[in-house]
């Protein structure tokens, strides 16, 4: 080859690698961003589907926060943030977020519930005692092991922490039963701590006084 | 001289010579008298107390309570000397299932077997709480805990989940009673409840021991096992709340793989990586002033 072209072939292709690498970061930022873009515009849809049976109608869209596994590490939970028309009493709260996150995100690997488990009732005592009443789908398809059944209480709970002030803690419930342990290893026995410095609960006219130890059942 | 004079002479002087070692015996007599006259009556009530003290009701245990073995009481508890390991699951409940056939119930007790070995080349004494296919109750393993002195306990798991070849050490957390229960209040606080402890909280005057023992675990399975957390993790592990000895959690990831064989030979690392926290750990045991005091 001639030496003159030779020269003008080696700048070209220095010109093109120099283009390349300042061009190539841009791009896949925007790839980046418009795939996120994407996903939350999906996730969006879905909740609004998901949504329209629960919402009562007239509900101001509120930002709400869950908590999903996080694409970026092992055993670590992620917020995603979503607008959806939550209603402003505590348990129809509760039951609208807890079933917005048993749906989960769209990246189906990033669930931290079972698919086939349902929230089957939620109540919440006077002293700011949740009871989350879940189908049995929750204990047999949840995958055992102590990481896997701590991110799915986790989850749970800091959903409920962010986005229903007033439960202080949570108690689980198995089909309306209390079971020893989630999957064989994470203790149900106990409560779990939600938010210690949870609002007071306001006292619906069904739960008197005398009846403080009785679940306030919301239909 | 007047050999009468001089025989009281002598007499005197066998007196006056004498008096000091008179003097002497008398006062150690004195003292001895004042002693005993003071411990009798003492050991005489003793005696009386411990002959006329009530019984628990069928000899055995407080119900809802864990009568901490004297040893580990907070003044004058054993040297650490025993460990008991405790392979999870067994009989019918096979734990963690992975594809191929791969039972949570046998990995771990394969896995308990190399940490005994391990654990006896250091003079331990090893006890596991099932050494063959069968499920003891929650119950039935930390009652095998807690009738050892000077004892740690571990717990055994393989989890379906996480990087395989990694491994991960719990312990409860804090409010693992959940905030406000009353078994927790009367349980959390060394010297709160002496040395009786409700059974469903035993752990929590233990937490500081326990995390101790976690931490030193997780850095030898952190430095066997690359991807494994650096410190230990919290997580309200049913198995461990009863449990009245520094007590921790191992979890080993992961039961997902396709050949057993990958989990398998995590066993000799993970057996050393404990043999080596355990002996850095017994002094810090050694050295605690009794149950759930920080050293």
């Amino acid at each position: 080859m001639n030496p003159k072209w030779r020269n003008r072939l080696i700048v070209a292709l220095a010109a093109v690698f120099l283009a390349s690498a300042i061009y190539l970061p841009i791009l896949r930022r925007r790839l980046k961003r418009a795939a996120r873009a994407q996903t939350l515009s999906e996730e969006q849809a879905r909740r609004e589907l998901l949504q329209a049976a629960l919402a009562a109608p007239g509900e101001p869209k509120v930002k709400a926060r869950l908590f999903w596994a996080s694409s970026e590490g092992e055993s670590a939970l992620a917020p995603v943030t979503i607008e959806l028309p939550l209603s402003s009493d505590p348990v129809l709260r509760a039951k609208q977020v807890l079933n917005t996150l048993l749906a989960g995100p769209v990246d189906s690997d990033l669930r931290t519930l079972p698919q086939d488990s349902a929230l089957l009732e939620f109540y919440l005592l006077p002293d700011g005692t949740g009871v989350a009443d879940f189908s049995e789908a929750m204990g047999t398809s949840l995958p055992s092991g102590i990481d896997s059944e701590k991110l799915a209480i986790d989850s749970i709970t800091r959903t409920l922490e962010a986005n229903v002030p007033q439960v202080r803690r949570l108690k689980i419930l198995i089909h309306g039963q209390e079971m020893d342990t989630l999957a064989g290893h994470v203790d149900l026995t106990g409560t779990f701590l939600v938010n210690p410095k949870a609002l007071p609960v306001k006292l619906t006219p069904a739960a008197t006084p005398g009846t403080l130890s009785q679940p306030s059942r919301k239909p | 001289m007047n050999p009468h004079r001089e025989q009281s002479a002598r007499a005197r002087c066998f007196i006056f010579g004498m008096l000091p070692f008179v003097k002497k015996t008398a006062s150690i007599l004195f003292i001895a008298g004042v002693i005993t006259s003071a411990a009798l009556p003492a050991a005489l009530l003793s005696s009386f107390q411990q002959q006329a003290a009530p019984q628990p009701s069928g000899e055995g245990p407080i119900p809802g309570a864990v009568q901490v073995a004297p040893a580990q009481a907070p003044l004058g508890r054993a040297a650490l000397s025993v460990a008991v390991l405790d392979p999870a699951h067994g009989g019918t409940d096979p734990g963690a299932r992975g594809g191929g056939g791969i039972h949570e119930s046998d990995l771990v007790l394969a896995f308990a077997g190399q940490i005994k070995d391990a654990l006896e080349k250091q003079g331990l004494r090893v006890i596991l709480t099932r050494t063959g296919n069968e499920d003891p109750s929650f119950d039935d393993r930390a009652t095998q805990a807690n009738s050892q002195r000077g004892g740690i306990f571990i717990t055994l798991h393989v989890g379906s989940t996480g990087i395989p070849g990694t491994a991960r050490v719990y312990t409860l957390p804090d409010n693992f009673a959940g905030a406000g229960a009353p078994s927790a209040r009367g349980a959390t606080g060394p010297g709160s409840t002496g040395t009786i402890l409700p059974w469903d909280t035993a752990q929590a005057t233990f937490l500081p021991l326990s995390r101790k023992l976690a931490d030193a675990v997780q850095g030898e399975l952190a430095l066997q096992f690359k991807g494994s957390p650096n410190t230990a993790l919290t997580a309200s592990v049913r198995q461990l709340r009863a449990i009245a000895a520094p007590a921790i959690a191992i979890e080993l990831s992961s039961v997902s793989v396709e050949n057993r064989a990958e989990i398998d030979r995590m066993g000799p690392g993970v057996a050393d990586a404990v043999a080596r926290a355990v002996a850095a750990f017994k002094p810090v045991y050694d050295a605690a002033p009794g149950a759930g005091v920080t050293p």
